[in-house]
C-alpha cells in the first residue's frame, strides 16, 4: 500500500486508516458525522496526497489537451482551473480531472489516486498517435503533497498563514506563493462544496504545514476531516465519484457532466460516440434520491419505479446534514422523468423522492 | 475499551445480561467503536424467535452495514423502541441505553457457548 507524507501524522493522531485507491488513508479521525459538521460550519483539513499530478509542458500543450478532453479550454486563462474529464474513443469516462492553466504551454492535470497510472498511459498514448510534438508528459504526483482546508472559516485561516491576497483568488482560479514559508500551489477549489482551498506542496514540507494550519486554524475549530467525511460531503452536494457515477461504461452526458462536454468546440477523444448517443437518446440519467422514511441506500441497490427495476444506486449514505437517507442513481431515461421510486434494501423497499440536486 | 465484568460476550461482539430467564443484548463498546457513528438499526419484532448465530437485526454506520447475530436461541420479549429514532446510543452508550432486545432463554446450555469479559478482551487483543 502506498502511504502519504503524512502517513506518521495520521497514525500518531489516532486515525482509522483504511485502504483506498492503493493507498492507506485516513477515513475518519474524530468521527464522520463530527467531522462533515464541522467542514460544513467552521473548516476542516484533509490529506489529499494520494491524487494525481500530470504536468503537461509544450508549445502545443493547450492544442494536445483540447483534444484529449471534454470541456474547452479556449474559456479559461492563465492561472484558472477547470473541471474537465477524459473519454474513451466510445464516449466512456477515463477520468474526471481539475485542470490548472499556468499558461498557454503548461498545464497542470490533478486526477484520482487510483487512476494516476491509467491517464498518464492513456494521455502517453493519444500522445503518441497525435501530431503533436515536443510536449512533454510527467506525472509528478509523487513530488506533491495535496491538503485541502474546505469550510467557511478555511480564508480566514489560510490568510494568517500567507502574504497572497486570497480575496482575489476568486473560486476555481489558483495562485502561487508562500504559506507557512513553503512555496506552493493555493488553489480555491474542493470537493466539499464550501469555500476552500487546496494545495499543492512538495512532499517533504507537508507535516510542518499540516500542523501550522492546525495551530493557525485550532481557534476557528479546524479539525482534521477523513475520506469518510469527504465522501458524505460531495455526495451532499451531488458531485460525481469514478468508479461510482463514472465509469468505462458511463458517458458523462448520462452522468450530469453536459456542462462540461463541450461538443461544438471541434474535434477531441470522444465527440463523435457523444453526438451519436446524443442523436440517439441517452439511455440512461443520474438523479438525486431522497428517502421519505428510516434506511440508508448504499451502492448496487436496486432502484424501482411501480415494483419494477429500472436502475440502480451509484452512491448512498446518511446525510449528515438532513439526517435522512440519500443516493445518485443511474436509471432507464423513461423512468428518470417520475417523481417517486424506491430503493430495494435487503429485504424491504423504501420510498424515496427526486429531489434537485444538490441535496444540500 | 470498556468491557463490563458482568455481561457474557459472544465472537460477533454481541453482549448478553443474563437474569434469571431473560436475557438482555446489545453490541459491545469494541463493536460500535469498529463501526463509527451508527445512523440505522433494524431490529426483530416482539414475539419472533431468534436462533443462536442467526442475525436478528442489522446496524448500519455512514460507512458500513453490520449483522447482528443472535447470542442465544429465544423468543423476543423487548425491543429497544428508542433506538431507531437515536441509533447514535449504540455508540454513546453502547451497554446502557443502546441495548437492543430481550430474549426469553430457551437452552441455558448455550450460555455455556460465551465468552466471560476475561475472555474476550483476549479475543478482541487478538
Amino acid at each position: 500500500m502506498k502511504k502519504t507524507p503524512l502517513n506518521r501524522i495520521h497514525h500518531e493522531s489516532g486515525a482509522r486508516m483504511v485502504e483506498f485507491g492503493g493507498w492507506e488513508m485516513p477515513v475518519q479521525y474524530a468521527g464522520v458525522i463530527a467531522e462533515h459538521l464541522n467542514v460544513r460550519r467552521a473548516a476542516g483539513l484533509f490529506d489529499v496526497s494520494h491524487m494525481g499530478e500530470i504536468e503537461v509542458a509544450g508549445p502545443q500543450a493547450f492544442d494536445f489537451l483540447q483534444q484529449a478532453t471534454i470541456n474547452d479550454l479556449a474559456a479559461l486563462v492563465d492561472g484558472q482551473v477547470q473541471y474537465n474529464a477524459l473519454c474513451y474513443a466510445d464516449g466512456g469516462v477515463v477520468d474526471d480531472l481539475t485542470l490548472y492553466r499556468f499558461d498557454r504551454q503548461r498545464f497542470m492535470l490533478c486526477v484520482n489516486a487510483a487512476n494516476t497510472d491509467k491517464d498518464f498511459s492513456w494521455l502517453r498514448k493519444l500522445l503518441a498517435e497525435s501530431p503533436f510534438s515536443d510536449l512533454v508528459l510527467t506525472d509528478r504526483s509523487p513530488e506533491f503533497a495535496q491538503l485541502a482546508l474546505q469550510g467557511p472559516k478555511a480564508a480566514q485561516i489560510l490568510a494568517r498563514l500567507t502574504d497572497l491576497e486570497l480575496a482575489a483568488v476568486n473560486t476555481y482560479w489558483f495562485a502561487e506563493g508562500q504559506v507557512a514559508g513553503v512555496e506552493m500551489i493555493v488553489s480555491r477549489t474542493g470537493y466539499t462544496g464550501e469555500d476552500g482551498f487546496e494545495l499543492y506542496l512538495p512532499a517533504r514540507a507537508a507535516e510542518t504545514v499540516w500542523r501550522q494550519l492546525l495551530q493557525a486554524g485550532a481557534a476557528d475549530g479546524l479539525a482534521p476531516a477523513g475520506l469518510g467525511a469527504r465522501d458524505t460531503l460531495r455526495l451532499e452536494k451531488g458531485y460525481a465519484l469514478y468508479g461510482h457515477e463514472l465509469s468505462a461504461d458511463i458517458l458523462p452526458l448520462e452522468a450530469r457532466l453536459g456542462w462540461i462536454t463541450k461538443l461544438d468546440k471541434g474535434d477531441f477523444v470522444g465527440r463523435q460516440a457523444l453526438l451519436a448517443a446524443q442523436a440517439q437518446g441517452l439511455k440512461r440519467n443520474l438523479i438525486g434520491l431522497r428517502l421519505t422514511g428510516p434506511g440508508v441506500p448504499r451502492e448496487g441497490y436496486p432502484v424501482l419505479q411501480d415494483g419494477r427495476e429500472v436502475g440502480y444506486v451509484t452512491s448512498g449514505t446518511m446525510s449528515p446534514s438532513l439526517r435522512q437517507g440519500i443516493a445518485l442513481a443511474l436509471v432507464d431515461r423513461a423512468a428518470a422523468s417520475g417523481s417517486v421510486f424506491e430503493i430495494a434494501i435487503r429485504r424491504r423497499s423504501v420510498v424515496a423522492e427526486k429531489v434537485k440536486l444538490p441535496f444540500v | 475499551m470498556e468491557i463490563p465484568e458482568e455481561l457474557k460476550y459472544t465472537e460477533e461482539h454481541e453482549w448478553v445480561m443474563v437474569e434469571g430467564d431473560v436475557a438482555t443484548v446489545g453490541i459491545s463498546d469494541f463493536a460500535q467503536d469498529q463501526l463509527g457513528d451508527v445512523v440505522f438499526v433494524e431490529l426483530p419484532e416482539v414475539g419472533e424467535e431468534v436462533q443462536v448465530g442467526k442475525p436478528f437485526g442489522v446496524v448500519e454506520s455512514v460507512k458500513a452495514v453490520s449483522d447482528v447475530y443472535a447470542p442465544l436461541t429465544g423468543e423476543v420479549l423487548e425491543v429497544n423502541d428508542d433506538l431507531p429514532d437515536d441509533p447514535e446510543m449504540i455508540n454513546t452508550s453502547p451497554y446502557g441505553d443502546g441495548w437492543m432486545l430481550k430474549i426469553r432463554i430457551a437452552d441455558t446450555a448455550e450460555l455455556d457457548d460465551l465468552m466471560d469479559s476475561d475472555a474476550y478482551q483476549a479475543f478482541i487483543e487478538g
